[in-house]
């Protein structure tokens, strides 16, 4: 029975479902989102057990689909998930590398209903992209985004950007205006799994970032009305954290490629967690009942400062894995906010990283996300 | 783009970048964009579920009155309508 004064809160709804289709990609970008432990995973759901994802999710309320990886087209089944995704009313995104497709395979997905395809690009310069992606993927990436223009998708271009490729932005803006985009995401990497491990080598300094934040705003005019540029600054060098995910278990559901069911792709990291599986269990219980989903939901697992904090209904305490990552505690406040008592070390950190030259960075390997070096990390004993 | 002049015979389509449709779960009727949506008042969803490409505007505030009879909507609905262009939402169709 309803107390007096207390209004139940509507239980929120996954409006936002990832299907990371496979881990299988045949790019290795040293800031890939995936876990590290890729190798880990070869398991995948079946399309019929995909088509029971899409159609549980869709019944809940869930509107906008990704299909994403790894690289989603490896999956031959793609047009099969795709009319299904459109037979269900899903806004449905493809989120790819442009690897694996052609021409013959667009129109089979614009036939099937898929609404819109983003590319990402590693760089707007043939050798860095190709370097960056560890294959030498650039012209066929130009040719498939001047294909999917000619289908009449809107296209998002995304790029990510870091310190490698930062001081390229005008030139990877005019690339974007060259291949019609209609929306271009230029964003920085933010530092989790693979960006982590490798942030010494991507993490741009301040310097570089004023200037290209500058371009990005002188071209976000310029373009008004026939292109969004939306630019996204490193979390590392912002005061306070973004709402990451729009809070836990608010509006996102991430399905990784063996059915795991995550509030966010990158929460696979965090420690004391069964992360449960759609095999075994409906979406609608996973959403509602499992302790996964409810962890961090609504404000009773925090610590000061966010407990007590005015703006804890504006960024929930930011972002989790965060949380957990720099200073091993996911209840933590995010410390990227300069009210948490780790903020201190890591502005010490992020100037300590980007204090060598970019020449001496260059000299640096980057770690690349494949399966040998997924496997090499796994082997590695943990601190 | 530039904006155009919205008149009484202007005809106008949900732009390519949009999907417009009835959700149920939100109980209103959203435009659907890459990774995005716009839930609609129910006002606005009346509106632009009558923009087909092929209905000028003067003949959709007709439609528009005949249901909801008495209600001064001619300024309301071409104001949304400017607002919608400006948004992005809409593309005009060029007259025949």
């Amino acid at each position: 029975m309803a107390k007096v004064g207390y209004a139940p809160s509507p239980m929120s709804k996954p409006l936002w479902l990832l299907a990371e289709l496979t881990y299988r990609c045949p790019l290795q970008c040293p800031y890939c989102s995936n876990p590290l432990e890729i190798a880990q995973y070869k398991d995948e759901l079946t399309t019929e057990q995909w088509i029971s994802v899409l159609q549980q999710a869709r019944r809940m309320g869930a509107a906008q689909l990704g299909f994403s990886g790894g690289e989603p087209l490896v999956r031959p089944d793609l047009e099969i998930l795709i009319a299904e995704a459109r037979r269900l009313g899903y806004y449905s995104n493809l989120i790819t590398s442009g690897v694996g497709m052609d021409e013959a395979r667009v129109a089979a997905f614009k036939e099937a209903g898929l609404d819109h395809i983003q590319i990402s690009f590693q760089a707007s310069d043939e050798d860095l992209n190709n370097y960056l992606g560890g294959s030498a993927s650039f012209e066929h990436k130009y040719a498939m985004a001047r294909v999917v223009k000619k289908y009449e998708y809107p296209m998002v271009l995304n790029i990510v950007i870091h310190r490698q490729n930062i001081d390229q932005i005008e030139d990877i803006i005019k690339m974007t205006i060259d291949l019609k985009a209609d929306y271009v995401e230029l964003a920085s990497t933010q530092y989790y799994g693979w960006s982590k491990l490798n942030a010494a080598g991507l993490l741009p300094t301040r310097e570089q970032l004023a200037r290209a934040e500058r371009i990005a705003h002188e071209y976000q005019d310029r373009m008004k009305g026939q292109m969004k540029i939306l630019y996204v600054v490193p979390d590392y060098y912002e005061n306070r954290p973004k709402a990451c995910m729009n809070g836990w278990g608010s509006v996102f559901l991430t399905i990784a490629p063996d059915g795991s069911a995550l509030p966010c792709h990158a929460a696979r990291q965090l420690p004391g967690f069964t992360f449960p599986n759609v095999k075994t269990q409906s979406i609608e219980s996973i959403w509602n009942d499992s302790d996964a989903f409810n962890r961090f939901r609504g404000d009773d697992w925090m610590q000061e400062p966010c407990r007590s904090c005015p703006e804890k209904g504006k960024d929930f305490g930011g972002c989790r894995c965060q949380a957990f990552m720099l200073t091993g505690d996911a209840t933590q406040a995010d410390p990227v906010c300069d009210k948490s008592p780790h903020h201190a070390s890591l502005v010490t950190e992020v100037a300590r990283m980007t204090a060598v030259s970019l020449a001496e960075v260059r000299a640096q390997p980057l770690v690349f996300r494949n399966l040998k070096n997924s496997r090499a990390l796994s082997a590695k004993p943990t601190a | 783009m530039s904006e155009p002049t919205i008149t009484q015979d202007t005809v106008a389509r949900i732009a390519p970048m949009f999907r417009l449709q009835w959700e149920e779960a939100q109980d209103c009727h959203v435009l659907l964009y890459p990774e995005g949506m716009v839930k609609l008042s129910a006002s606005a969803g009346e509106i632009l579920k009558r923009i087909d490409g092929k209905t000028s505007l003067g003949a959709l505030i007709a439609a528009l009155k005949v249901q909801f009879p008495g209600v001064p909507l001619d300024q309301d609905v071409t104001h949304f309508v400017e607002t919608a262009y400006g948004q992005g939402w809409l593309r005009s169709v060029p007259n025949e």
